[in-house]
């Protein structure tokens, strides 16, 4: 099969669409989370997402009407997190690992009681984009818009909360609240990103295009371009991988994304040997 | 404008949980002091910055800044503020000089908060009077202790702030390159008349450039001059006198 034949299917159309679109928010949003040290907290979130499926399953609420259930459920879940680690004396890691048992272990007691692991909550485990409608994708245009919005209207305050919360708070930017929006933002995301990746990979798709960002970037702008580029590419070029050999999407975005990570550490102890440790 | 009272506290108490840090602190600063807070360690000095900042609870007392209580103020573009900064600068940040530099305007704008080439132009003008501009495209990482400090103190004034405060900034420089920051915040304070507080352990070094003393353990125990600081008889008692000459006559 040639390239342009895969390309002139739909559900790889979709699947590239909403992937690309999904990956680019994936990327930009990592790299204010891995440098806020919260990069976990897509791991939290997509167990809370689980627990949040089970609810919608339960509720016979299934495909995107799922996302009504699950979107309000983690978004509080996403704010329960910074709450724990402003008031309860808890570091944002121990915070995330909280929600996150509260969130699976409540998918699979709900599972368990609705007769056993359903096959529908068993995919939201891996993920499979390549099943995606579309009105998954209109659902993922119109978020991702709505999130790039925000993201650009708030850039300058998530910068500089990136930076140094301290020095941001000193320079009247409400830290609470650009907090809060930094989580939202992440918490609609992972929510979508669910479906592309499946909950036990989708933090990856926050980490690895930041993390390969930060071995080469010089300048902010520079890092979140290079990282929504490797997002992008990963997803297209994961896609047509899984699609020639017959391997499983999800799984081989996340290994085309470890793959530019490693290259990025490679070139960045070639290019800049007295950094590089 | 001398005399206008910039910083002002009144029975200002904090604690933590291991117990009271600051106690019936009272001072006030004037328009154009550059005073230099100094104290062993543990005294409340960086509590006592961080109070007026609005970044630690005040439990008794208040703070103002600028006449306002510090529940009310709302300028912080008149505020600079330079913390100790190798525990700050994460140092894999991907952002260069000339961006971190741009987030002290940030103060000066309201939502959405972007950019103009006017300060663009500022920031370039400031890393220019700070002999920086060479380091503009470089990382923070990138940088020396003392290059880090300047770059910093470049954030805290590109927006022209009347009041800076600088907590221990010089902690991991070299005597020679800390005397240099001195005199560098000495120059800002005259030349544009920006009102300073400098919280450092060098009691002896400090004394050259700055107006006042404020010597701290929990409770204020002298605010006033240097001259006056080298000659109190509880300074005296409190360091022994020959302790007290050798730092007077550093002087």
């Amino acid at each position: 099969m040639t390239l342009l034949e895969i390309l002139s299917f739909g559900f790889i159309q979709r699947a590239l669409l909403a992937g690309t679109l999904i990956a680019l928010l994936c990327s930009v949003l990592g790299v204010f989370l891995v440098l806020r040290r919260l990069s976990l907290i897509g791991d939290g979130l997509a167990h809370v997402t689980f627990g949040s499926t089970a609810i919608a399953l339960a509720l016979k609420m299934y495909s995107s009407l799922s996302l009504l259930v699950s979107m309000p459920i983690v978004l509080l879940a996403s704010l329960g997190i910074l709450k724990l680690t402003e008031k309860g004396r808890l570091s944002g890691d121990a915070a995330i690992g909280l929600v996150s048992a509260f969130g699976i272990s409540t998918g699979i007691i709900l599972a368990s009681v609705g007769g056993g692991y359903n096959v529908d909550l068993l995919s939201y485990l891996f993920g499979n984009i390549l099943s995606i409608s579309s009105e998954e994708v209109i659902i993922a245009a119109f978020l991702c818009l709505g999130v790039i919005v925000l993201l650009s209207l708030y850039y300058n305050e998530l910068f500089a909360i990136a930076f140094s919360d301290e020095l941001a708070r000193v320079s009247g930017i409400r830290t609470l609240y650009i907090n809060a929006v930094l989580v939202m933002l992440t918490a609609l995301t992972v929510v979508l990103a669910m479906k592309l990746v499946g909950i036990m990979l989708i933090s990856s798709m926050l980490i690895v295009p930041a993390a390969s960002a930060l071995q080469l970037a010089r300048g902010f702008k520079v890092c979140i371009f290079l990282a929504a580029a490797q997002g992008c590419s990963s997803v297209v070029i994961g896609i047509i991988i899984s699609i020639l050999s017959n391997l499983p999407a999800s799984a081989t975005i996340v290994m085309v994304n470890l793959f530019f990570f490693v290259a990025a550490y490679l070139t960045r102890r070639i290019i800049y040997p007295k950094n590089s440790n | 404008m001398s005399g206008e009272i910039v910083v002002s506290t009144e029975h200002l108490t904090c604690s933590y949980r291991e117990g009271r840090v600051l106690e019936d602190v009272r001072f006030e600063v004037e328009r154009g002091d550059y005073v230099g807070i100094v104290g062993p360690n543990g005294s409340g000095k960086s509590t006592l910055v961080k109070s007026l900042l609005g970044l630690v609870d005040i439990c008794h007392g208040s703070a103002s800044l600028f006449g306002l209580p510090l529940a009310d103020f709302s300028d912080w573009q008149k505020v600079g503020y330079l913390p100790q900064s190798l525990h700050l600068v994460n140092p894999v940040f991907p952002a260069t000089v000339h961006e971190t530099v741009g987030l002290g305007r940030l103060a000066l704008k309201s939502f959405p908060k972007r950019m103009s080439k006017e300060d663009k132009l500022k920031i370039d003008e400031t890393l220019y009077e700070l002999s920086i501009y060479d380091l503009k495209a470089k990382l923070m990482g990138e940088l020396s202790g003392g290059q880090l400090q300047r770059v910093l103190l470049a954030r805290a004034i590109v927006n022209d702030p009347e009041l800076l405060i600088l907590d221990e900034p010089t902690a991991a420089l070299d005597p020679e390159t800390r005397e240099r920051f001195y005199s560098m915040i000495a120059d800002i304070n005259r030349t544009r008349g920006v009102t300073v507080l400098l919280v450092t352990h060098d009691s002896g070094a400090i004394g050259k450039f700055a107006s006042k003393m404020l010597y701290l353990d929990k409770k204020i125990l002298f605010y006033g001059s240097f001259e006056e600081f080298c000659h109190s008889p509880e300074m005296s008692s409190l360091f022994g006198e020959h302790s007290q000459h050798l730092m007077c006559h550093r002087h």
